[in-house]
């Protein structure tokens, strides 16, 4: 019965929600892909799929014409170290799912696993063009506790579909810099030793797995939880996250990745300017929020709004996003890029940077993040620049399910617009 | 006139003295007291100023004009025209602002700038909050404030020559507020805006029930916090007419004795000081009206006010200010039902809508916020022009603060705070080019002498100048 039920369920979801064809013409076309940008072109979705994309794409006979004239279609903008999906109201704890206080489980944290595919917040970022997300546990440090891993983060989509994820344990999550010294005891070097030790029993773990089975095992400080999840970090399939500012943070964490074999994203760097050429001879992905100019700490000194520029001129790929693991303000995401524009970053790499960018690193690229045909038409169309906020949405595709443009705060609007007598 | 003036300046520089000119006279041991109604005064002299000339800008005054190939013209610190094409008198240094936009100071009714200075994670730095009693009427927020944040910098960067700092929001009554000049200064005295009046913080809603709520003492509950704000205005009033009634009895007889967080709150009685309201929700905001009518005094501005929407009718009425965001909301029960059109529905009917920021990064760009703002205005149909929205960021908040007869628009006669954009405002690529407060250049993108004056930021990584 139950089998017959997933069977049923993965019929529907294998079935695009419109088997419409759909072509907006006359709009401008930002692929983010080698083709560029495409002037005044038409873009055919057919069976939630991109047919056809070009200046001389013919509109089949059959499609419902959108009129993009004036417009821009990018690809749907994707959200990275969000909590997208895992929180209702940030301070109603019984709502938010972001974060664990457990003192046995940290890397084994799954946010893929709990998630809410009604949450309002979800409308409310379509309405800002976001269409996915990475969704990324945060610390909650209540009661002393110490473990190093925040989780594992989890590639989401904003449709509102039951199966809401796109790509579970894409990657996982560690604050190094001032929080991972605090949780270490107090030092950055204890974090860092900490963190090496933690690799060498995961791997002895991975060795001797038939050895635990009986019993035989050396002993672990980690739970056999997060022992597993750490397997495909040790083994460099699993891509950490590492939250640091600092210089001298990141040039720690580019010597540890390349002894350790990691594969590192950084997160934050806002010092990430003054150690540009490292990073990008790493060929390690950068996560920044742009807005991001302050000396908040004594790990983010030399904060300059032009990070992204300058990262990106040296090479680096960069990743935007809006204020960390904030998920009601991530609708600010595409005028944090509009800002990095502003400070010198092309406008073609501001765009890159919330959508193919964040696609490729988070292994998704082959669905989403560029307008290409075979893939998901997952896209906006903008009435004009889609960085300005004087632009809004003027239709929103999920991986082909186009979505209504409203949320409750757009009824709540309504409502208090024209109070009924 | 302008000679001597000029003169006199120049004498005190020379000597040094930054001190007010005011000379308060030394009180006889057996004088009645004498409440001095400007302690700790403002030593802020305006920056040199010269006569400019901006020309071929388009202007937005805050008055409701929008002038294209407008001209400026700035002399003795003050706006001296605004027009079309205005021909530029000699002995003005003109500025070509041709494809450029040009507005009042931006002016922030709610910052928190230098009173939680950065870096903010440093908990020596965290002077906001006096969390110590649910009443700290008492307290004044200028005597928390580091002028040295580098946060001021960031704002004066992106065109704030004006803002309030506000206490937090932990107690029912915070504390008094300082409306400050955005000029690099050692002291705060010297960053005082002269004359600006003062406010008084008071918070409604969950804060104050969670601090002394989670302490298990009054307030624990909203009711809890009614009550409490209503004790206060009877012991204020209380002693508002022990001090009247000694005032008119000649200053006979033994004085009252002074009681510093009763001042405040009887400062406000007597409609001295403004009442800023940290309140979000629609049914406490009515409840604060109704606590104010009960004690006769007016609130100026509602804060964050973030369901102002509801009772958008109401506030216009009473003449009261809102103070909000377009994007935040969700952080708190008390701002589920935020949403971005607010500061728009509030403008609609006929109300004050004010664009603040409440963090130093969303200082730097109340205009993008206001931008966003609009942009949900034209979504929802309402026709507001960028003349207007233009407001929200400047006339507005000058009223709240009660100094609306010095800033906020470009006036004749009005004080020379001005900004010249490299776009339109309410672009998300524009970046403030040149700030002149009181008609003196603060701010110039082309000169680097002029970033990062903290001095917190000397010798440390990074950029200085």
């Amino acid at each position: 019965m139950t089998r017959r039920l997933n069977a049923l369920v993965a019929l529907l979801l294998a079935t695009p929600a419109s088997a419409e064809t759909i072509a907006i013409v006359d709009a401008r076309l930002m692929t983010m892909t080698g083709a560029g940008e495409i002037g005044r072109g038409t873009i055919v979705i057919r069976d939630g799929k991109v047919a056809a994309l070009g200046t001389d794409a013919p509109v089949p006979a059959d499609a419902r014409v959108i009129d993009g004239r004036g417009g821009v279609v990018t690809p749907g903008l994707i959200q990275v170290d969000s909590t997208l999906g895992a929180v209702e109201v940030s301070q109603v704890p019984t709502s938010a799912d972001r974060a664990t206080h457990s003192r046995t489980i940290s890397a084994g944290f799954d946010i893929s696993q709990g998630l809410n595919p009604d949450s309002i917040l979800l409308p409310v970022s379509r309405l800002a063009g976001i269409t996915h997300a990475v969704t990324t546990p945060l610390y909650d440090d209540r009661g002393g506790r110490s473990l190093q891993f925040a989780g594992q983060a989890a590639v989401i989509d904003l449709a509102q579909r039951p199966q809401m994820v796109t790509r579970p344990r894409a990657a996982m999550v560690l604050e190094m810099g001032e929080g991972g010294a605090e949780r270490a005891g107090g030092a950055r070097g204890a974090a860092i030793v900490e963190l090496r030790a933690t690799l060498a029993d995961v791997r002895h773990f991975a060795a001797h797995r038939a050895a635990y089975d009986r019993g035989e095992g050396r002993p672990q400080a980690l739970s056999r939880v997060d022992l597993d999840a750490l397997i495909p970090v040790a083994d460099g399939r699993m891509p950490l996250i590492v939250k640091v500012d600092r210089a001298s943070d990141i040039v720690e964490m580019i010597a540890l990745a390349r002894e350790e074999r990691l594969r590192i994203i950084l997160d934050g760097a806002e010092e990430g300017w003054r150690v540009a050429d490292k990073i990008s001879a790493a060929k390690i992905p950068v996560i920044l929020d742009p807005l991001a100019d302050l000396p908040r700490s004594f790990s983010q000194l030399g904060a300059t709004m032009e990070n992204a520029a300058r990262l990106h001129a040296a090479g680096v790929i960069v990743i935007l996003k809006t204020g960390s693991g904030v998920a009601h303000r991530a609708r600010e995401l595409r005028y944090g890029a509009g800002n990095a524009v502003a400070w010198g970053l092309p406008h073609d790499a501001a765009v890159a940077a919330i959508t193919i960018n964040p696609a490729r690193v988070f292994g998704v690229a082959d669905r989403i993040g560029s307008l290409e045909v075979g893939r998901a038409a997952d896209l906006v169309l903008w009435n004009g620049d889609p960085l300005e906020p004087l632009s809004q949405p003027q239709a929103v595709f999920v991986e082909g399910i186009e979505k209504p443009l409203t949320a409750r705060p757009l009824e709540l609007r309504d409502r208090y617009m024209s109070p009924s007598p | 006139m302008r000679h001597a003036a000029l003169v006199l300046v120049a004498a005190t520089a020379l000597a040094g003295c930054a001190a007010s000119e005011r000379r308060p006279s030394a009180p006889a041991a057996d004088a009645a007291p004498t409440i001095d109604r400007d302690a700790y005064p403002s030593t802020y002299h305006a920056p040199a100023v010269e006569r400019i000339a901006l020309v071929g800008a388009t202007v937005l005054t805050a008055t409701g004009e929008e002038i294209v190939n407008g001209t400026v013209l700035i002399e003795g610190g003050k706006i001296a025209a605004v027009g079309t094409a205005l021909a530029v008198p000699s002995g003005y240094r003109t500025v070509d602002a041709r494809g450029k936009w040009v507005t009042p100071g931006v002016i922030d009714a709610h910052s928190h700038l230098g009173a939680w200075a950065q870096p903010e994670s440093v908990e020596a730095h965290n002077d906001v909050n006096e969390m110590t009693d649910p009443n700290t009427a008492q307290v004044w927020i200028e005597h928390s404030i580091w002028p040295q944040d580098p946060g001021f910098d960031a704002a004066r960067e992106a065109g704030v020559t004006t803002m309030m700092i506000l206490p937090g929001s932990g107690n029912l009554f915070g504390g008094r507020t300082v409306t400050l000049k955005n000029v690099p200064s050692v002291t705060i005295q010297g960053m005082k805006f002269p004359g600006a009046p003062q406010g008084l913080k008071i918070a409604c809603g969950e804060n104050p029930k969670r601090v002394y709520g989670g302490r298990g003492r009054s307030p624990a509950t909203r009711m809890g916090n009614v009550a409490g704000y209503r004790k206060a205005w009877i012991d204020a009033q209380d002693y508002a007419r022990r001090w009247d009634k000694w005032e008119k009895g000649g200053r006979s007889g033994e004085a009252p004795k002074r009681d510093l967080q009763l001042e405040t709150l009887a400062g406000v009685l007597k409609g001295e000081i403004l009442v800023q309201n940290h309140c979000y929700r629609a049914d406490e905001m009515a409840n604060m009206i109704d606590i104010s009518r009960e004690f006769g005094f007016r609130i100026r501005a509602f804060h964050h006010a973030n369901e102002a929407y509801k009772v958008a009718p109401l506030l216009a009425k009473e003449d009261i200010c809102v103070a909000t965001w377009a994007s935040w909301w969700g952080y708190k029960m008390e701002v589920f039902d935020a949403i971005e059109e607010n500061a728009a529905l509030v403008h609609a009917a006929g109300g004050c809508a004010i664009i603040h920021s409440d963090d130093p990064i969303v200082i730097q760009r109340l205009n993008q916020e206001a931008a966003a703002a609009l942009s949900a205005a034209w979504r929802a149909g309402i026709r507001i022009s960028k003349a207007d929205a233009i407001r929200w960021f400047t006339a507005n908040p000058a009223k709240a603060l009660g100094i609306a007869d010095r800033v906020g628009t470009l006036q004749p006669g009005k004080n020379a705070d001005v900004v010249l954009w490299s776009h339109d405002p309410f672009s998300i690529y524009a970046r403030a080019e040149k700030v002149w407060i009181d008609g003196g250049i603060v701010f110039d993108r082309a000169d680097a002498g002029y970033r990062r004056h903290s001095d917190f930021l000397i010798g440390q990584p990074g950029e200085t100048r």
